[in-house]
């Protein structure tokens, strides 16, 4: 944020020619605040609209016989619990692979790059932002997937011991771990973005403190950097966290899913279906309770990213009064 | 202190160098050009082109190799310092693989069918060849038109009062509403809108407007955060001047604070743009997709970009329609990368062309 105050400024303009013209601007000065202040209530009402619907929604799935939600279902946990699973297994393993390379790559931008190339970095990572979640999927699909079946071929037998790599492998490379690489490339700018503005945020006089004493570029970073950015880094991890439990296409298109398998491999083709996807997948051909029972899982998903994402935000906001 | 295994400077006499001490400026270029040269020499032959283990191989001895001649003469800090120096590198070059790799597919799979045809017919009585997109970018530019017609003004004048009135628990709640909505999931987004139009039109309404109404659910916080980190860089003293000159505060903020910040401002709003026009997820729910051209976002199922590429790999068809449809989609996902880079583009000349004369 920036830390230029809000103008609390409320001067009153000198006092116009005639009495009707101040009442025209009082007036028209309660209009203009009253249209900005309506457009806030229209957020709070927008997101109170979202919670309301979901759960009015949900309601009807949750006396429903759980069969009437999902074929394979003996009760509502049975259906709700592995759903949760996949979201937050493939989540976490996305998160694995592109936190420590999402940290490097701010640290290039940041801190090793040189200064012209550091913007047209930042803005490449900004495009990869915005690549439609669509074409990473068919990508992940129709490239990645066949490059990685022969090292998930290795990873079997080198540590099939696992139960991460037990296989058998899919040899159509539709795994998990596909899934999951495509889902770390998807996150990664939103880490990098966060991070990469919080190491630039460093003070100076740490930085140059560092630098006389010696200081390697390494050490400096060691001394100086990541010590002022860590609650910054745990926190964009965090959002980008959020980011992987809601993200649909990638999932969609890449897993074939077993519905209702908890597994926690990620080489065979038996996979667990996330949330999200098990929406987008099943939402355009139900009806009756299946809807209900799809906006059910919606609803946990949206308090499980709501909660990320506000650990997130307050762990930021402690971080920040802590260092200003 | 005697125990160095540097070699000591060989001549007190000589004056020493400024880069005593220190490796060739020039040498990690050598280094990583002799290291690939090596590895090409040892995988070619074994593995034949295997391009990642080339360069897997080549990094691994151009580390080592760095590692020792720096530890030898430059000392162990400096020989980490090197390393970490790659390693940062090496990252941020893996990442970059992945961006390559899908833009070259994306041009080298979707030209094919990226021709005059696919821009003009829809999909309508096509089975197997043949066929366009007309219909889905028609319906991609409607959709995301009301998206923007929507999240536009309540984002902007939500940023005006965050920054420029808001005081009390009012304005810390929507901060964090806004900080709450970034963070909702697409999918998510989908189904508030399907719900919300099936309590007003009947359940499973699909038309363009809550496929729109889900996309502005997604756009409102980008769109607010832009414009009010833009609305606070504005100096202060401009606005004092305004109220110095008797000017009341709404055409303060109409007339000084919005022009100043309407730069960065519409820069926001472009990569907002660019960020929800590749929704999938979300339109899957609200808005469906259909074979016909249909310009009415008000009524009946419309077809968009990301759908149409969703659906032309999920349902291909069978036979020649298959490697058709497989086209179609590729061609889909090249337009909405341009569409996306397009955007990308229009927000930084806008940045450029309507900065404050003073700054230019």
């Amino acid at each position: 944020m920036s830390t230029q105050t809000p103008p609390t400024t409320d001067a009153t303009p000198d006092a116009p020619a005639s009495l009707t013209e101040e009442r025209g601007t009082q007036a028209a000065d309660r209009i203009f605040s009253g249209v900005a202040k309506g457009a806030g209530i229209v957020i709070l009402v927008a997101l109170a609209g979202v919670a309301f619907f979901l759960i009015k929604e949900s309601i009807p799935a949750l006396s429903a016989e759980p069969s009437e939600l999902s074929g394979n279902a003996d009760s509502l946990w049975d259906f709700v619990a592995p759903l949760v699973f996949g979201t937050v297994y493939a989540a976490i393993l996305a998160l694995v692979l592109a936190t420590p390379l999402a940290i490097a790559i701010a640290l290039f931008i940041s801190h090793y790059a040189p200064r012209r190339l550091a913007t047209t970095l930042g803005y490449v990572t900004d495009i990869l932002a915005a690549v439609p979640s669509v074409v990473f999927g068919l990508w992940g699909l129709f490239v990645l997937a066949p490059i990685m079946v022969p090292f998930m071929g290795v990873l079997e037998g080198a540590l099939g011991w696992l139960p991460l790599f037990a296989g058998p492998v899919a040899n159509s490379g539709r795994t998990l771990l596909v899934a999951t690489i495509v889902l770390s490339v998807m996150i990664l700018p939103i880490i990098t973005s966060i991070s990469r503005e919080i190491f630039l945020q460093t003070p100076r006089l740490h930085e140059e403190a560092a630098l006389a004493l010696g200081a390697t570029r390494w050490e400096l970073i060691k001394l100086a950097v990541l010590p002022y950015a860590r609650s910054g880094i745990i926190s964009a991890t965090m959002l980008g966290l959020g980011r992987a439990l809601g993200e649909t296409m990638a999932l969609a298109l890449i897993l074939a899913p077993t519905p209702g398998l908890i597994s926690l491999n990620i080489v065979s083709t038996q996979n667990s279906q996330a949330i999200a996807p098990n929406i987008a997948l099943r939402f355009p051909e139900s009806s009756g309770l299946e809807v209900n029972g799809l906006f059910l899982t919606g609803l946990v998903l949206f308090v499980i990213t709501f909660l990320v994402n506000f650990a997130a935000r307050r762990i930021t906001d402690n971080a920040f009064s802590g260092a200003n | 202190m005697s125990t160095m295994t540097s070699p000591p400077p060989s001549t007190e006499a000589r004056p020493a160098s400024i880069t005593q001490g220190q490796l060739p400026a020039r040498l990690p270029l050598y280094l990583g050009i002799g290291a690939l040269v090596v590895s090409a020499i040892i995988t070619l032959p074994v593995f034949g082109t295997n391009w990642a283990l080339l360069v897997l191989i080549a990094l691994a001895l151009y580390m080592v190799v760095l590692n020792v001649l720096s530890r030898r003469t430059e000392g162990a800090r400096r020989a980490t310092d090197r390393m970490v120096t790659t390693l940062v590198s090496g990252a941020f070059a893996l990442a970059m693989l992945p961006l390559i790799s899908v833009m070259y597919t994306v041009f080298d799979l979707g030209l094919p069918r990226f021709d005059g045809q696919f821009f003009t017919e829809t999909m309508r009585n096509v089975v197997g060849v043949g066929g366009g997109a007309a219909h889905a970018l028609v319906g991609t530019l409607i959709i995301t038109l009301f998206a923007t017609l929507i999240s536009v003004p309540i984002g902007i004048l939500t940023a005006v009062y965050l920054v420029e009135y808001g005081k009390g628990p009012l304005a810390k709640a929507v901060t964090l509403l806004v900080d709450v909505m970034t963070g909702i999931p697409s999918i998510v987004a989908g189904l508030f809108a399907a719900g919300l139009f099936a309590q007003l039109a009947g359940p499973g309404t699909k038309n363009g407007l809550a496929g729109a109404v889900a996309l502005s659910v997604l756009m409102v916080p980008i769109v607010v955060r832009a414009a009010e980190e833009m609305i606070r860089l504005v100096p202060n003293e401009l606005r004092e001047a305004a109220y110095g000159l008797g000017v009341p505060k709404w055409r303060t903020i109409t007339k000084v604070v919005l022009p100043t910040a309407i730069a960065g401002i519409l820069t926001g709003v472009t990569l907002a743009i660019a960020r929800v026009i590749g929704e999938t997820a979300p339109l899957l729910i609200a808005v469906g997709t259909t074979d016909s051209m249909n310009l009415n976002p008000f009524s009946d199922r419309m077809a968009t970009l990301p759908i149409f590429a969703y659906y032309s790999y999920q349902q291909p068809g069978f036979g020649d329609g298959i490697q058709a449809s497989y086209d179609r989609s590729w061609a889909a996902s090249l337009t909405l990368m341009l569409v996306v880079m397009i955007l990308f583009g229009l927000a930084r000349v806008l940045a450029n062309v309507l900065k404050p004369k003073g700054l230019k």
